[in-house]
C-alpha cells in the first residue's frame, strides 16, 4: 500500500508543480492575480505531497518494506534505527525526494516572503520555481522512482553502505542540498528580471540573502564532507579532487565569485551582464553535478547507480543553460553598464580580479575533472585526472584569491590615492613579511607555506586594523567601548560579516597549508605489549578484541598512548567487516587537539590476537579547518542579519543618541 | 542592432553546445568497464563442496563448456534480476555439454540456501567460504559470471545481471567451438 500511495503522491505533486508553474507565468503575463493565488495555493500542494512522499518512505526504512526496492537495497533488518531514517538519502531515488523537498520549502518561503512585496518579478520567478521543482518530480516519477516494487520480496534487504553509517550522513546531505538548491532562488529572479526586462539591482537587491545563505550552506556542506572523509574513510585527508568533490566545489566558486561581483553592480552599475552569467553559471553547475554523480559518466567513489536518470539530467541541464543564455541574449540591449572602470588601482578592479581568478579556478577544476572524457572522446585513451594536476593549478590561485581579500574592502573605489594605499596597506604588509620571517626562523622551510603566511598575516592585519580604525573613531565621537567595537559591527553588519567571513578562511587557509606541510605518518607491526614511536607520542598495542555487531562483525584493537607528559590515552581503532561488503571497512579512532590530531587505523592482524599493523598519523593543524567553519558561520550569520543602517553614509549626528 | 551584436546575440548560448555534446558522449562510455586480464587465459582449477555436499571441481569438467556465476543472497537487485535466467539456461543446455556453477560469496549459510529455494536452482551451487575462488577470478562486486570454453579458457566475463540473450549468445557461441 505504501508504495501505490507514495507514487501517486509524487505523480500528483508533478501535476500540480506542472500546472503552478503555467499559471504563474499566465498571471505574470495577463496581471490575474486569482490565477496568482491560484498558483500559490499549488506551491504549497507541492510541499504537502513531497512531504508526503518522504514520510511514507521513511515509514517503508522503519518497517523493513523490502517490497520496496529502495527499501531492500538500502537497508536490511541489522541496520541501526537512526540509519534506517537516514538511509531516506542513501542512495540516488531518496536524494532526489530530499532534493525537490527543500527545493518545495524554499518556493514556499519564497511566497511566504514576496507574495505582497514583489508583484513584477515574483510570479516569474515562482513559475521558474515550480518548473524546477516540476523536473525534479519528473525524475522521481519516471527514471528515478523511489517506490518502485521489488518482486520477488527478498526475506532481507542489501542494506546500507557502511561508510554511510555516520553522523556526517545527517549533516552532510542536508547541508549541501540546502546550498544546492538554494541557488534556485537568485536563478528565478534573475530569469524573472530578463523576462520582465527590469534588469537593474531589482533581482540582486531581492536575492542578496538568498544567495549568502545558499553560499554559506554550500561552504558548510563540503566542510562536513571534508569532516565526513577525515574521520569515516581512514586516509587522513578531508580533500581528494574527486569529481564529485569537484562537482560541489565548482558552484562554490562561481558563487563566490557571484556574491563579490553583485557589490560592484550595487555600488557602481556596472557589471549587469556578468552577474547574470554568473547565477547562470552557479544554478547550471548545481545541476551539473548532480548529472555527473548520477549518470555514472565519470567514475567517482561517490557515485551514484546508473540508469537513464543521467540523459534526463543532460536534457534539463541543456533546456536551464540554453534557455537561459538565450534570454540573456534577447536582452543584451538592456544589460549596458552605466558606470565605468577608472582606474586599475581601485576597489572595482581588485574586484574584478578575484572574479577572474575564482573563475579561472572553476574553469580549471571543471577541466579536470572532464578531462578523462575527453581523452576517450578525441584519443580513445582512459585517463584519470589526480591531485598533483589540481594543486598544481589551483595553489597560486587560491594565494592570489588570499592577497585580493586583504586588497579589496579597504582600496577605494574608482581611483586609490597613494594615501588610501599607504594608510590601509603599509602595516599589513609589514605584519605580514614579519610574520613569514618569524615563521622562517622558527623552521618552517616550506615556500608555498611561507607565502600562505604571509599572506594570511597581510589579510588578517587589514581586517583588524579596519576594525581598530572604525572603533576608534567611534570612540573619539564619544561611544562606550562596547557600542563602539560590538555595536559597530551590528550597525555594519554586511561588511563587518564579511570580514568575519574572511577570518574563517583564513582559519581553513592555514589549516590546508599546514596540514599539507606538517603532517607526518608511519606504519608498524607490534607484538603485544610492544611499542612504536612517532612525533612525541609512544604508542603500545594492548590486544585485540572481537564482536557480533547487529549488522556486522568487529575486531577492535586496543593501543595505550603515551606523550611527552605521561599517559595520555587509549586508542581503539577497529575493523568492521560487513558481510555485503568486498573489504572490511575501518573504523579509524583519534584523539583531536589545536594543534595536531593522532590518527590511529587498525590494518592487518593475527586471529589470535599476537599482533596487528597499525597506521599512525599525527596531521597537524586539521583542526583549524573546523574552527573556520564556526568563523565562516558566525560571519554569514551576521552578513545576513536584518540591517540597522539606513544609508551608507558617514555616521549621522543623531545616530549616536538612538544607538 | 549591429552585425557583431547579432553575432554576439547567437554566440552566447551556442557556446555551451560542445560542452553539452561531449557529456552526451560520456553515455557512450563506461568508467568502471575495465577488461578483465584473464580473457583469454587458463580459468583458475577451484575445487568446492555443494550446497548438497557434493564435491565438484573445474578440472573434472574439461571438455565441456562452463559458466561460473558468482552470487550473494544480499545482492539486490542485480542477483535477483538474473536468477530467473540461470535456471532457464541451465535447463535448456545441461543437456547440451554445458555445466552452470553458481558460487555463493561473501555470504551466511542460511539466507544463501533461502534464495536458493525461493528461485528453485536446480545447478550445482556451491560456497566458497575461504573467497579465494572469488579472489583466483578478481571478483570485484556481485554478480559476476565467467564462460569458459572446453580448453578450459576464460573467454567473457559479464558484470552485473545476465539476461537469457547474454546466456544464450555466448553459450552457443563456445557450443560450436571443438573441443
Amino acid at each position: 500500500m505504501t508504495p501505490e500511495l507514495g507514487y501517486a503522491a509524487t505523480v500528483a505533486a508533478l501535476v500540480l508543480a506542472v500546472y503552478g508553474s503555467g499559471a504563474a507565468a499566465w498571471s505574470a503575463v495577463k496581471g490575474r492575480s486569482d490565477l496568482r493565488a491560484s498558483s500559490e495555493r499549488a506551491a504549497v500542494g507541492v510541499w504537502l505531497l513531497i512531504t508526503a512522499c518522504m514520510l511514507l518512505l521513511v515509514y517503508a526504512f522503519l518497517t523493513f518494506d523490502f517490497s520496496v526496492k529502495y527499501v531492500a537495497t538500502n537497508t536490511n533488518r541489522g541496520t541501526p534505527f537512526y540509519y534506517r531514517i537516514t538511509a531516506l538519502w542513501g542512495a540516488l531515488e531518496g536524494s532526489i525526494i530530499l532534493w525537490a523537498w527543500m527545493l518545495s520549502l524554499y518556493t514556499l518561503i519564497m511566497v511566504s516572503r514576496y507574495r505582497r512585496t514583489q508583484p513584477q518579478l515574483y510570479p516569474w520567478a515562482l513559475a521558474v520555481m515550480l518548473g524546477i521543482a516540476a523536473f525534479f518530480l519528473l525524475v522521481m516519477t519516471i527514471p528515478a522512482p523511489p517506490f518502485e516494487r521489488l518482486s520477488p520480496i527478498p526475506a532481507d534487504g542489501r542494506g546500507l553502505n557502511p561508510l554511510l553509517e555516520d553522523s556526517g550522513m545527517i549533516t552532510h546531505p542536508v547541508a549541501l542540498y540546502l546550498g544546492f538548491t538554494g541557488f534556485t532562488v537568485p536563478f528565478a529572479f534573475a530569469m524573472a528580471a530578463l523576462i520582465v526586462g527590469r534588469t537593474g539591482d531589482e533581482w540582486i537587491t531581492i536575492t542578496r540573502r538568498w544567495t549568502i545563505i545558499a553560499w554559506y550552506f554550500l561552504s558548510l556542506g563540503l566542510l562536513i564532507g571534508g569532516w565526513w572523509s577525515y574521520h569515516v574513510l581512514g586516509w587522513g585527508g578531508y580533500w581528494a579532487w574527486d569529481p564529485v568533490e569537484n562537482a560541489a566545489f565548482m558552484p562554490w566558486l562561481t558563487a563566490t565569485a557571484f556574491l563579490h561581483s553583485v557589490m560592484i553592480q550595487e555600488r557602481r552599475r556596472m557589471l549587469k551582464l556578468w552577474n547574470l552569467a554568473l547565477i547562470i553559471l552557479t544554478f547550471s553547475l548545481t545541476i551539473f553535478g548532480t548529472f555527473l554523480t548520477r549518470s555514472g559518466i565519470i567514475g567517482s567513489v561517490h557515485a551514484f547507480s546508473q540508469g537513464s536518470v543521467g540523459q534526463f539530467f543532460l536534457a534539463f541541464l541543456a533546456l536551464v543553460v540554453l534557455g537561459a543564455l538565450s534570454l540573456l541574449a534577447w536582452r543584451l540591449d538592456r544589460l549596458r553598464a552605466q558606470g565605468e572602470l577608472d582606474s586599475i588601482v581601485s576597489r572595482e578592479s581588485a574586484f574584478l580580479l578575484n572574479n577572474l581568478f575564482l573563475i579561472a579556478a572553476a574553469f580549471t577544476v571543471f577541466f579536470g575533472t572532464v578531462f578523462p572524457l575527453l581523452s576517450e572522446a578525441i584519443k580513445g585513451v582512459k585517463v584519470s585526472v589526480g591531485a598533483p594536476f589540481f594543486n598544481l593549478v589551483n595553489i597560486p590561485i587560491f594565494l592570489a584569491l588570499i592577497f585580493l581579500m586583504g586588497v579589496g574592502p579597504l582600496i577605494a573605489w574608482r581611483r586609490a590615492s597613494a594615501e588610501n594605499l599607504r594608510r590601509n596597506f603599509l602595516k599589513p604588509v609589514l605584519i605580514g613579511i614579519a610574520a613569514a620571517a618569524l615563521c622562517r626562523a622558527l623552521g618552517v622551510a616550506n615556500t608555498v607555506v611561507l607565502v600562505c603566511l604571509a599572506l594570511v598575516g597581510f589579510v588578517a592585519a587589514t581586517i583588524a586594523l579596519d576594525f581598530a580604525r572604525a572603533a576608534r573613531a567611534r570612540r573619539r565621537t564619544g561611544d562606550a567601548w562596547r557600542e563602539a567595537t560590538w555595536g559597530l559591527a551590528l550597525r555594519q553588519n554586511r561588511r563587518y560579516g564579511g570580514f568575519v567571513v574572511h577570518l574563517g578562511i583564513l582559519t581553513i587557509a592555514l589549516g590546508v597549508a599546514g596540514s599539507q606541510a606538517w603532517s607526518t605518518q608511519t606504519e608498524a607491526t607490534l607484538n603485544l605489549g610492544e611499542t612504536v614511536e612517532l612525533g612525541g607520542y609512544t604508542i603500545r598495542f594492548e590486544g585485540l578484541q572481537a564482536a557480533e555487531e547487529s549488522n556486522h562483525f568487529k575486531v577492535t584493537g586496543a593501543f595505550t598512548v603515551t606523550d611527552r607528559r605521561g599517559p595520555y590515552t587509549v586508542l581503539t581503532p577497529a575493523k568492521k567487516f560487513y558481510p555485503q561488503e568486498q573489504t572490511p571497512i575501518a573504523a579509524v579512532d583519534y584523539r583531536l587537539g589545536f594543534f595536531e590530531d593522532l590518527y590511529l587505523v587498525l590494518g592487518e592482524f593475527a586471529r589470535d590476537g599476537s599482533h596487528a599493523t597499525i597506521k599512525i598519523q599525527i596531521n597537524r593543524m586539521v583542526s583549524w579547518l573546523w574552527i573556520g567553519g564556526l568563523v565562516l558561520t558566525l560571519g554569514a550569520a551576521l552578513a545576513i542579519a536584518p540591517e540597522r543602517r539606513r544609508t551608507p553614509a558617514v555616521p549621522r549626528a543623531g545616530e549616536r543618541a538612538v544607538a | 542592432m549591429s552585425g557583431r551584436r547579432r553575432v554576439l546575440r547567437w554566440a552566447i548560448p551556442l557556446a555551451v553546445v560542445p560542452v553539452l555534446v561531449l557529456l552526451a558522449y560520456g553515455f557512450r562510455t563506461d568508467p568502471r568497464e575495465i577488461p578483465s586480464p584473464l580473457l583469454g587465459k587458463p580459468a583458475s582449477p577451484f575445487a568446492l563442496t555443494t550446497f548438497d555436499g557434493k564435491a565438484i571441481s573445474l578440472a573434472s569438467l574439461r571438455g565441456q563448456v562452463v559458466v561460473v556465476n558468482f552470487w550473494a543472497s544480499w545482492c539486490i537487485p542485480a542477483c535477483y534480476d538474473e536468477a530467473p535466467s540461470l535456471e532457464r539456461a541451465w535447463q535448456a543446455y545441461r543437456d547440451r555439454g554445458v555445466v552452470l556453477i553458481g558460487v555463493n560469496i561473501q555470504d551466511k549459510d542460511e539466507p544463501a540456501r533461502r534464495f536458493l529455494t525461493q528461485f528453485g536452482h536446480t545447478f550445482p551451487n556451491a560456497p566458497d567460504p575461504s573467497g579465494r575462488v572469488s579472489v583466483d577470478y578478481g571478483v570485484y562486486g556481485v554478480p559476476e559470471t565467467f564462460f569458459i570454453d572446453r580448453k578450459g579458457q576464460v573467454r567473457f566475463k559479464q558484470v552485473g545481471s545476465v539476461t537469457d540473450e547474454i546466456m544464450k549468445q555466448h553459450v552457443e557461441k563456445l557450443l560450436k567451438e571443438p573441443a
